[in-house]
This record gives structure tokens, C-alpha cells and sequence, in this order.
């Protein structure tokens, strides 16, 4: 290993030879084409159906978690919904999980496949809370554990809630690489895998999605048991496209055809992800649009060759909402609710005001997680460090949050307004990036035919909206 | 300064890429500062802070780099109180 050339070039050189011995994916198996490629397939040769999913959670802690009804914040959203509205608003109670978010569903599969499969150890390249669920599900399955993450700026100052996130992979035994701002994440977790030899639980591998798919079926189960039908629409939020990708397969799994899938993010327009200034002015570190919006318009822009998690194909709207909305939505979730969760799992929940007040009063909409709390990711310690940097916080009217620069608390739960975006723009914004990868002239009627399945359209709908123009 | 014995537990740092290494899509403000890597570990033999040092990780890698801190903590907490939160959802909202 150490007579290997370690420069940036030559291990992003190496990229694919490195992610097939660390995945045991051979991904030219599927790829059609430089913007196709078989995805079922991909996802059928995990080797894990549902059941199989059920059971390998079950024996590390995950899944089986509680559906709520949100009674008081139900009735607070109808207290100023037009008569007749006001949906039941249920809460999928993620935090349960073993680490204390949805995560541990995307971790299980990959650290069952680690082990089954003899690798020593496996790593996971990511700030979010996903570390802590590959930590907590390689201490489980006897594995060792390293985690690297993006956490601090030039000046080594680390925004809270990320370093939250290193302490508790700490905390379950991993060896956390706290690294400072920048792309060059990925070639760390290159280098360590070729270093290490250990098992890639990326998050976009199809054992990350599979993992998810779980949590679809219970919310198609749990609703069906207590309110003796579909949920009318799910809520969830969107980042790398993981999340909205597995559960809305899941809930199709289950029979759920009619449900309504809701995508939500905060909206950070404006601020670089890869800017060492901008990264400490940002309260939220995931779930937001400088994820969320160049996932769903380019998948592929990951640390595998294909994305199992392809957001635009399961999307029928997507909302955005501000920092501030969503720091008043989780302290107004704890004092009416009496349940503490953290803001990032709670961007869903405020969509749902908007969502809801529109709904009929019959119907009923699933936010589909919460996640842990704690110092560095409250609501308190994120907006006392975004003073601490600055960004002027008040309550007001949320039209004026400005990321970056201001966070406007909302003064009553009926200024909280989530804002649909034009999906249409969106996949029309997802096929120029095709276009860039491989020019449409080229385009095979499979092609045409994958992208529109990527798109949730037509391949009439490709040629009308795109290729005619 | 003080030397810090072998196997305490302590914080390395190392210098992952120099600006002129790094990636070549960056923006202005990152292009310029180095790419920094900071890991935990036990201490392998004796030394001094900023001395270049081998931990063992708490999976017993060993890793190189710049001695940093001893004992490193957890400085993160819940903040100065931000009273804009204290009138959500409370009685005093109505005040």
C-alpha cells in the first residue's frame, strides 16, 4: 500500500477499481449507457427483499417505530385552515431508532452485507447522522468503524451540530476524521478504503436504499391499522435523495398508489457548499437545497458510479421552507407535543402546516421522521452560533429569511408557508444535465426511456418538453 | 514544555492537501487555505505538543501527524439563550 501515489490525481484515478473492491458492486453490469443504466436490476441483486430488510433490522434495533398523531399541533394548523381543512397530521417516530434517526434503516443493510461478506471493517464518508448509524450498526455486527466527515472551517472552528454528530460515532466506538471544508471528502474516503481495505456503506448504494424501503411499508401498515386507509400524502425530506427514494418505494411496495410524495428542503439559496466562509453560516447541514436541489436535477454526482437514490422518479412536489420555520416548528413540536427532536428531522414536520391547512380535515399526512437532540443540534445552540457568526436572528415575518444573513422566527404558526416549487423545472433542469453528460443526439430510445422513468414522465413527455426544443 | 506520556489519549493533526494540491473546482475562499485533517488517538511514544507523533485510533490504526491537544473534549453546548424561543408555544406567547 505505501509504495501507492497518494496525490488528489492518482487516487481519484483509481476511483472505480477502489469502489468495486470496497462494495463488491460491479456497477458496468448495469450501465446502459453514460446517463442509463438498469435500476431494478441494481436493486434486485442486493440479494434482500422486504422481509429479509424486516428481519436483518430487527436484530440491530431498527424499525418498529412508533406513528403518532400530532393532536394539539393538528388542531393548532386548524385553528386558521379555511373550514372543512385541517388533515390529521401523524408523526413516524424516527428518533427511536438505535442512534436516533431514520439513518440506522440506511446503515443496517450495508453493515449486514460488510459482515456477511468478511470485510473487517467499513467506513462511511458523511456529517450527517448517518455516521452515527453506521457506528452504532458496526459495533452491533462486530465490525470496526471509521467515519469521515467534513466538520470545520479553515480557522478549525466546527459547526455544532456536526460536531454533535462526531461525538456520538465516537461515542459508539468508530475513528472519526474531522476534516475542514471542501469536495476533497471523497478523496479521503477513497484513500482510506484503499488504506484499510474495508466496506463502503456509502449512502447511495442500493443496501442504503433497500434499508429504507422498510420505512415506507410500516407507514403504509401503521396508517392502514389506525385510520383504515392510505395516508393521502407523506412528507419527506430531502437532501442526497436517499430518504424520499426508499421510503416512497416502499410505501409503492406496500400498495400505496394514490399516496401523495412530498419532498421538502430548507432553502439555503445563495450559499456555497464548498465555500470555507459560507459553511458556518448556515444553521442546517442537511436536508437543505444545496443538497436537495443538485440531487434531484443530477443524481449521479455521488461517491458511487450510480445512485440508487433517484429522487425526481417517486417526487410529485417539493417544498421549501426557511431556517427559521423550521426552528420554530420544533420548539412548538416540543411545547405542544411534548416531544423534543431535533430541527433537522423536523423540516418535514413544517411543510406539513402548509400542506395540511390545504388537505381536507379527513385526511391524513405522514411526516415520515424526527431525529435525536442535544447540545450542537437544539434549536437554541444553532441559533445562538448563528449570532455568534453574524446572521441576524428575530421574529417576524419569515418572507424575510435570508440565508446567510438572517433567520426570521415566525411569530404564529399561520405565517409558517412553505414554497412548491416548479418540478417541471426541475427535470427540465435534470435532462440538460443528461444532455451534458451524453448529448441528446446520441439518446437511444432506452436512453429516452430510462430518463423518463427518472423524471416520473413519459417518454412523450421527453420529446414534447425537450427534445423538440 | 511539558512531555506527555505514551498511551494518553490526544489529537493529531495533519495537512491532508497543500492549497496548490487541492481539488481544482473550488471557490475563491477555500482554493487558498489547506485541506486539514484533525483524528483521536493514544499517544505511541512520549512528546510534546507540536511535535510530529504515531497514535494508535481507537480501532488501532496508527496514524502520523502534528500533536495538538491532550484529552481532547466536547466544547459543544447548547449556546447562549436565545429568549425569541422562550414565547413559542408558552403562555407568555400571549403577553
Amino acid at each position: 500500500m505505501t509504495d501507492r501515489d497518494i496525490s488528489y490525481a492518482a487516487v481519484m484515478a483509481r476511483k472505480n477499481e477502489i469502489m468495486k473492491s470496497s462494495m463488491g458492486i460491479d456497477y458496468n453490469e448495469y450501465i446502459w449507457s453514460p446517463v442509463a443504466f438498469d435500476y431494478e436490476h441494481l436493486m434486485n441483486d442486493t440479494g434482500y427483499d422486504i422481509d429479509e430488510v424486516f428481519r436483518i433490522q430487527r436484530e440491530t434495533k431498527v424499525g418498529n417505530t412508533p406513528l403518532y398523531e400530532l393532536k394539539n399541533f393538528t388542531e393548532a394548523v386548524r385553528s386558521f385552515s379555511p373550514p372543512g381543512k385541517g388533515a390529521t397530521i401523524l408523526v413516524k417516530d424516527e428518533a427511536a431508532n438505535a442512534s436516533g434517526s431514520f439513518k440506522a434503516r440506511r446503515a443496517s443493510i450495508s453493515a449486514y452485507e460488510a459482515a456477511r461478506k468478511g470485510y473487517a471493517g467499513i467506513i462511511a464518508a458523511t456529517s450527517g447522522n448517518y455516521g452515527a448509524a453506521v457506528a452504532s450498526q458496526a459495533a452491533q455486527r462486530k465490525l470496526k468503524c471509521i467515519i469521515v466527515q467534513e466538520v470545520f472551517d479553515s480557522h478549525l472552528v466546527g459547526q455544532p451540530e456536526i460536531v454533535e454528530k462526531g461525538r456520538s460515532c465516537e461515542a459508539y466506538g468508530a475513528e472519526v476524521l474531522r476534516l475542514s471544508v471542501g469536495p476533497e471528502l471523497f478523496y479521503m474516503l477513497l484513500r482510506t478504503l484503499e488504506e484499510t481495505g474495508f466496506f463502503n456503506a456509502s449512502l447511495y448504494t442500493p443496501f442504503g436504499i433497500r434499508g429504507v424501503e422498510s420505512l415506507g411499508v410500516e407507514i403504509a401498515q401503521q396508517t392502514r391499522q389506525k385510520y383504515g386507509k392510505d395516508p393521502d400524502a407523506v412528507i419527506i425530506t430531502h437532501a442526497g435523495g436517499g430518504n424520499l427514494t426508499g421510503t416512497a418505494r416502499g410505501l409503492r411496495y406496500a400498495g400505496c398508489t394514490h399516496t401523495r410524495i412530498v419532498a421538502c428542503s430548507v432553502d439555503l439559496h445563495g450559499l456555497h457548499m464548498a465555500s470555507d466562509h459560507d459553511f458556518n453560516r448556515k444553521s442546517f447541514t442537511t436536508g437543505h437545497t444545496g443538497f436537495g436541489v443538485p440531487f434531484a436535477t443530477w443524481p449521479d454526482r455521488v461517491d458511487v458510479p450510480r445512485n440508487a437514490a433517484r429522487s425526481l422518479r417517486y417526487m410529485d412536489e417539493y417544498q421549501l421552507v426557511s431556517q427559521g420555520e423550521v426552528f420554530y416548528i420544533t420548539e412548538l413540536l416540543t411545547k405542544l407535543e411534548g416531544l423534543e427532536r431535533g430541527p433537522a428531522g423536523n423540516i418535514s414536520l413544517t411543510a406539513a402546516v402548509t400542506l395540511a391547512r390545504e388537505m381536507d380535515k379527513d385526511q391524513v399526512v405522514v411526516v415520515q421522521e424526527t431525529e435525536y437532540t442535544g447540545a450542537g443540534k437544539h434549536q437554541n445552540s444553532q441559533l445562538a452560533f448563528a449570532r455568534e457568526n453574524g446572521i441576524l436572528v428575530y421574529r417576524g415575518d419569515p418572507e424575510e429569511n435570508v440565508p446567510g444573513k438572517t433567520i426570521v422566527i415566525p411569530e404564529k404558526l399561520e405565517q409558517v408557508r412553505g414554497k412548491v416549487q416548479d418540478i417541471d423545472r426541475l427535470r427540465l433542469e435534470y435532462l440538460n444535465n443528461a444532455a451534458r453528460v451524453y448529448p441528446r443526439e446520441n439518446w437511444s430510445a432506452q436512453d429516452v426511456a430510462f430518463l423518463a422513468a427518472d423524471v416520473n414522465r413519459d417518454s412523450q413527455w421527453i420529446e414534447d418538453r425537450f427534445l423538440k426544443r | 514544555m511539558a512531555i506527555i506520556p505514551k498511551g494518553t489519549w490526544v489529537e493529531i493533526e495533519q495537512v491532508v492537501l497543500q492549497p496548490s494540491e487541492r481539488s481544482a473546482s473550488l471557490p475563491e475562499d477555500t482554493r487558498h487555505v489547506p485541506y486539514i485533517l484533525r483524528v483521536s488517538g493514544f499517544l505511541l511514544q512520549e512528546a510534546e505538543l507540536e511535535q510530529q507523533v504515531r497514535i494508535k485510533t481507537i480501532i488501532g490504526r496508527e496514524l502520523e501527524g502534528t500533536l495538538k491537544k491532550i484529552n481532547p473534549q466536547y466544547t459543544h453546548n447548547f449556546g447562549q439563550l436565545v429568549p425569541e424561543l422562550l414565547t413559542i408555544g408558552t403562555e407568555a406567547e400571549n403577553d
